[in-house]
């Protein structure tokens, strides 16, 4: 039998730029033009093999909305994952996206895998944030990267197989939990890393 | 930050009283007469009430004065006084006979008019504009914002644009600075602006420091009732920030631009004004349920109630904007204001119906200081019942998801999941299902209880327009039967299209819509006939055993 591994990812990002969609691309395969904005933060959970471990994915989708930001620590801390998301057609959301890390280095777990996904890539014609300023941007801080389409399925399950390669294998003193912590009073001195 | 709940015994209650007394309940008379008791009444709780108590308008803390109510001579209503015998009701109705139809006349007229200006928007166009694009912004200058029936505005004290029904807020800044001035102005004599009338609109202020609310409304609602909107829209505000915090805010900086807060809210509070003007629940001030059989909401209930935590103070099943159950930590009552805010809430979003939700919200009448945090969920995807459960630990989360699913374990070893599956199928009933010919439509609100019960609006009243119109008859008869100058206990209307009655005790409201070539006599006798079906039917139709954790 295979181990179950709980993995807490939390997403990140400006407000409209896709976190929801991507989500529930992964989750539900399933797309959703008209989806509404998302109030406090919203979680789903989603198991795939990965090597000779199974990771269950504690995801929590936060809401992008200014009123909500005081929130996130809650929702970071003790994450094993972050998926900073911005929109490739928005300036403004990469901007945000740099306020996202900054924070995350700050006062995020150490050793918390962080993922940038450029959302929106079917819009590429009205692109406003080249590629190239993203790869180098991820380079720096030493995040994994990769351009996405929620709505054309284009490198979403590719975005959670990267997070899953850089979890570091399982320590064998650990109980298979790393990164799984629960959002309580439990949490922050387990650490996911 | 958590709201706290244990701390607030001491209610503080406007009207004074939370449930109506003890061991009122006993006597439950079989055909209900209008000298019935507060708490005797059909859809009376039996273990009172889920609800804090409320009076209709309780929020206006400045009494309407008779000079703003127009009123003509020719028109006679039943004076206040308590009616105690059937002969005696459809004695006051005989003599409000046909003079109220010239009055009549005159709505259907206004109503009339409104209808045909052809630069008048139709509702549903506005609507879907703004529930697709977020906010689409309108032209101002354009002759079409000029004419939707009802504007609303929320600005700061420093006059910066907060919200704006229609139209760009950027763009409405010079003409919200004017509506500042306005308040000031008045303000600075020691006076405050309450309304303007004129050209058949009506510019109704409501100020909640920080804030601004203003409508223009050519509605035939009265002023009280449009305060009353805005204030529903302030409560919204709060809802989101808590009135801690947003004191806190302009007390820091007196012009913050608050709309950085509120950025995405729009939708929600967009969604409660269309609410607002098509469901009776906020004109009633009442809860409507979903009809279900008794032994299947108690299972519900029960299960609900099984399924609690510590950190929980109310679990809330809702269908629609209907309630399926409640159930409430002892000694702890929700505000019908704050579960129409949660409804609204519900409804206004589609992002619940994925995953579990947990949001931080304030109920600003139980308590506009902290917030609580709600976990809210859809129990299937394909079917309409939404759970809410409201905690006050933001860290409770998973506690909280385990109640959700304990509840539905509960509810599938029950096997009330068919039973429920099946009420869900016809959320409303029909009002051929009374039995009286004439009837059309009816409101009727148990007053301890804060639930009313509706049927179904159906033909004549088929489109959008017409439905607005009949919601806007109950609103003229609600208006003046809670006019607080002057409070009206019965009231016959004779339109044209229909007549309306509306009959008002201290233990209940009904209102009745039936054919206009039905007789007054009729009538009275379709009020008798009428409220004994719902004494009959009270089990399915209200919550009359309500549960505490």
């Amino acid at each position: 039998m295979m181990a179950i591994r709980e993995l807490k990812v939390c997403l990140l990002g400006d407000t409209g730029v896709g976190k929801s969609s991507i989500v529930c691309r992964f989750v539900q395969d399933h797309f959703d033009h008209n989806i509404s904005p998302t109030i406090g933060a919203s979680f789903m959970t989603k198991t795939v093999p990965c090597g000779n471990e199974l990771h269950k994915f504690l995801i929590w989708d936060t809401a992008g909305q200014e009123r909500f930001h005081s929130l996130a620590p809650m929702y970071y801390r003790g994450s094993a994952a972050a998926v900073i998301v911005y929109d490739i057609t928005k300036q403004d959301s990469f901007h945000t996206l740099k306020k996202w890390v900054k924070e995350l280095k700050e006062h995020g777990p150490e050793n918390i895998v962080m993922a940038i996904a450029g959302n929106k890539c079917d819009l590429s014609d009205i692109r406003e944030v080249p590629m190239k300023d993203a790869k180098e941007y991820a380079e720096s801080i030493g995040a994994i990267v990769v351009e996405t389409s929620a709505k054309n399925a284009v490198n979403i399950e590719e975005l959670f197989q990267g997070i899953s390669r850089q979890i570091p294998p399982l320590d064998p003193h650990e109980n298979g939990n790393n990164g799984a912590i629960k959002l309580g009073k439990q949490t922050s001195q387990t650490g996911g890393n | 930050m958590a709201a706290d709940v244990h701390k607030k015994k001491g209610w503080e209650v406007p009207n004074g009283s939370l449930t109506p007394g003890d061991g009122q309940h006993t006597e439950r008379s079989e055909s209900p007469t209008p000298g019935l008791a507060q708490g005797t009444e059909p859809g009376a709780g039996q273990e009172g009430a889920m609800f804090v108590h409320t009076r209709s308008y309780e929020d206006l803390t400045s009494p309407e004065d008779g000079a703003a109510v127009a009123r003509s001579p020719e028109e006679r209503c039943g004076e206040p006084g308590e009616p105690t015998t059937m002969e005696q009701i459809s004695k006051d109705f005989s003599e409000l006979s046909t003079q109220l139809t010239g009055m009549a006349l005159d709505l259907e007229e206004e109503m009339r008019q409104s209808k045909e200006g052809k630069l008048e928007p139709s509702p549903q166009t506005t609507r879907r504009d703004s529930v697709l694009s977020g906010k689409e912004e309108e032209d101002v200058t354009m002759d079409a914002w000029r004419m939707h029936r009802k504007h609303v505005f929320v600005l700061s004290e420093a006059g910066k644009p907060v919200y704006s029904r229609y139209g760009s807020e950027e763009a409405l800044s010079s003409t919200m600075g004017v509506m500042m001035a306005l308040v000031s102005f008045l303000e600075a004599e020691k006076n405050a602006i309450r309304s303007i009338h004129a050209d058949g609109y009506k510019v109704v202020f409501v100020r909640r420091s920080p804030l601004v609310l203003v409508a223009v409304a050519r509605t035939r609602q009265s002023e009280q009732e449009i305060a009353h909107e805005l204030l529903y829209i302030y409560y919204q505000i709060l809802s989101l920030l808590t009135w801690t915090q947003l004191n806190h805010i302009f007390q820091q900086k007196q012009n913050y631009d608050l709309r950085r807060l509120l950025a995405g809210s729009e939708r929600i509070t967009d969604n409660l004004l269309d609410l607002m003007a098509h469901d009776p629940s906020f004109l009633m001030g009442a809860v409507r349920c979903l009809p279900l059989a008794a032994s299947v909401r108690d299972a519900v209930s029960s299960s609900l109630q099984q399924a609690k935590a510590k950190s929980l103070v109310f679990s809330i099943l809702l269908s629609g904007n209907q309630l399926v159950s409640l159930v409430r930590k002892k000694d702890q009552f929700l505000h019908p204001i704050d579960l129409h805010l949660l409804f609204n809430l519900i409804s206004s979003s589609s992002s619940f119906r994925e995953g579990e939700a947990w949001t931080p919200i304030c109920l600003p009448k139980f308590n506009s200081s902290g917030f609580f945090h709600a976990h809210i969920s859809y129990l299937e995807q394909e079917m309409d019942l939404c759970l809410l459960l409201v905690s006050t630990d933001r860290e409770d989360f998973f506690t909280v998801s385990d109640c959700k699913r304990r509840f539905q374990e509960r509810l599938r070893r029950r096997g009330v999941h068919h039973a429920l599956q099946e009420a869900l199928r016809t959320p409303f009933y029909s009002v051929a299902q009374v039995g009286i010919p004439d009837l059309r439509h009816f409101i009727y609100k148990s007053k301890s209880s804060g639930l009313f019960t509706s049927p179904e609006i159906e033909a004549p009243y088929v489109r959008e327009e017409e439905k607005e119109r009949l919601l806007g008859l109950y609103q003229y008869l609600h208006s003046r039967a809670h006019n607080s100058s002057r409070p009206l206990k019965n009231i016959y209307f004779t339109g044209p299209r229909e007549n309306l009655l509306a009959w008002v005790t201290s233990a209940f409201e009904l209102y009745i819509c039936y054919s206009p070539l039905g007789t007054k006599a009729g009538a009275i006798s379709a009020v008798n006939k009428l409220m004994k079906w719902i004494r009959k039917e009270e089990d399915r139709l209200f919550i009359l055993t309500p549960q505490t954790y």
